[in-house]
């Protein structure tokens, strides 16, 4: 992309005008939440303000355009994931939230006593805590994929681990902390040699590169839509139909039934067995608009203007003395998790923030990596396509004065 | 001196710097420069857990002043240790409880002890303040 489309890109995302302390804001905390284009707020101002109704079985007018819209996003977002049908795509609030969906119904479908769950070192909390909890209800057993000194997947560990207790493996495509990109379709195709099913964890994934459930064919793949300009509180589950056909409903409510007895109760079908309760109509239908602007701009052209960003700013940051940077595989996403000699992580992100510069400190959710790792946390910069070099220039600046004063 | 005057001396310390940098700066001086707390100190039960950075804390009576002593591993954490001992540390347990720190919103580091930072501060702040409740009861 060239530098006039990257500033027009920037006035698409009115928050990037903001001043920090008086100073430009330099945002690079997109790995945590994305900034949403004008046309994402727009379409939820639009949503309140001409098409709010509660959807379906309404018999009024606004109530059938708002379940055409909320409908027509749930169609989007499966062709954008090229799902076979729009029934396998299942909004949620979120990546989490689809991960403790599939941990409770699968889990209550799949698992008994004595089976394990393979996940890796690199999960965000996510990814581990659901699982545990399905491992403490059910008396199983968690396993863990290690990783090398790169911050890769140690495949050949991941199949020594696959046993005949093995339901499910659970991992995560890209790494919030170390950016590395693990070889997922390579993994997935060695657990469906033992007919194991697998979930993908594609917050990271998703806004960076081209997603295709039906070509990756693991049975179940998440996202969350703020991480992807979309607004915070949507995300979504994709599952393969004979899956999310065979496990039961995870809560119950309405919009999830077909008839409510006292005696019993039958469950809609998909994908409404998944969506208890009044589904976010508006945040659906701001996530297509997000997928479209995204799909407008070409997810490859921002795959390769951002790999770019990021090879810059690793090449940058290796020029200060003392630079740590974890994760090195040559498969990265944008993604760049560092320390600075001793340097706790708070002081630097503490210092950086007054300069009006947002990065992320700390563990990044993934405690066990960072255990680890050996180390406090790390300072995580992460990119977006609407950050440009000169930003990285302005940052690896002040972070050198940051260093000054602290080394 | 008081609590309240070596307070007032903090602030007028802090009040020669407009620029937030500046007053970073002389946080890190004043966390540099914090005596390090003896490693048979640091152990998990002075540990004050915070998010992203750790404190510990000690405290001794002694003739009937509570002494304080910390430390931290982020330099901008202990620079406010270092403060707070500069304060608190060296008075009676009733002086303590009852005092109102009013020090660090004056500075302008108010946001350190926002329970948002979860660096363990505010945390801080309460078990010095318990020390001293403890001391206190123990001495009645």
């Amino acid at each position: 992309m060239t530098e006039q489309e990257i500033q027009n890109i920037r006035a698409d995302f009115p928050i990037l005008e903001e001043k920090i302390y008086g100073k430009p804001l330099i945002y690079f905390d997109n790995a945590a939440t994305t900034q949403k284009p004008q046309v994402v707020l727009d379409r939820i101002n639009f949503g309140y303000k001409h098409l709010n109704a509660n959807i379906h079985r309404g018999v009024h007018y606004l109530s059938q355009k708002a379940t055409e819209a909320h409908e027509e996003a749930r169609r989007y977002v499966a062709r954008y994931i090229n799902s076979a049908s729009s029934d396998e795509v299942i909004f949620t609030r979120g990546t989490t939230e689809a991960i403790n969906l599939v941990a409770f119904s699968f889990g209550e479908y799949c698992c008994q006593a004595g089976d394990e769950i393979i996940i890796s070192v690199m999960e965000h909390h996510s990814n581990i805590v659901p699982w545990q909890m399905l491992c403490e209800r059910k008396r199983m057993k968690l396993r863990i994929i290690p990783m090398n000194e790169k911050g890769e997947l140690r495949i050949d560990e991941y199949e020594k681990l696959i046993n005949e207790h093995t339901r499910l493996v659970a991992v995560t495509q890209v790494s919030n902390v170390l950016g590395t990109v693990n070889p997922v379709k390579e993994m997935i195709n060695i657990a469906h040699r033992k007919n194991i099913p697998v979930l993908i964890d594609g917050a990271q994934a998703v806004p960076h590169t081209h997603i295709d459930v039906q070509e990756l064919d693991a049975e179940f793949y998440v996202f969350s839509g703020h991480k992807i300009y979309a607004p915070t509180g949507i995300g979504v589950l994709y599952g393969k139909r004979e899956w999310l056909e065979r496990i039961p409903p995870y809560q119950g409510g309405g919009e999830m039934i077909q008839t409510v007895r006292f005696e019993k109760t039958t469950y809609n079908e998909l994908p409404f067995k998944f969506e208890a309760g009044t589904p976010d109509y508006i945040g659906s239908t701001a996530l297509a608009e997000a997928l479209k602007y995204v799909e407008n701009i070409g997810i490859d052209n921002i795959a390769a203007y951002e790999t770019e960003l990021t090879r810059y700013a690793t090449a940058e940051l290796m020029k200060i003395e003392g630079m740590r940077i974890f994760g090195t595989s040559e498969h990265k996403s944008a993604v760049i998790s560092f320390l600075v000699g001793d340097i706790h992580p708070y002081d630097i992100g503490m210092l950086l923030d007054k300069l009006g510069k947002a990065v992320r400190t700390g563990h990044h959710c993934a405690q066990p990596l960072i255990d680890q790792l050996g180390i406090p946390g790390t300072v995580r910069a992460s990119f977006s396509f609407y950050n440009t070099r000169e930003e990285v220039d302005i940052f690896i600046a002040a972070l050198k004065r940051v260093v000054g004063m602290l080394g | 001196m008081t609590i309240n005057e070596i307070q007032d001396q903090i602030i007028e310390e802090f009040s020669q710097f407009d620029d937030w940098m500046d007053k970073y700066a002389l946080l890190i001086d004043l966390g540099n420069t914090l005596q390090p707390l003896d490693d048979k100190y640091k152990i998990p039960q002075n540990i004050i857990a915070g998010c992203q950075s750790r404190v510990w804390l000690n405290a001794n009576l002694v003739e009937g002043k509570v002494i304080y002593e910390g430390e931290s591993d982020a330099v901008l954490v202990k620079g406010i240790v270092s403060m707070l001992i500069q304060v608190l540390s060296g008075h009676t347990p009733e002086e303590i409880l009852d005092t109102d720190l009013y020090f660090i919103e004056k500075i302008g580091l108010r946001e350190h002890l926002s329970p948002t930072r979860s660096n363990g501060l505010l945390a801080m702040v309460k078990q010095m303040k318990l020390y001293a409740l403890a001391f206190k009861s123990s001495k009645t």
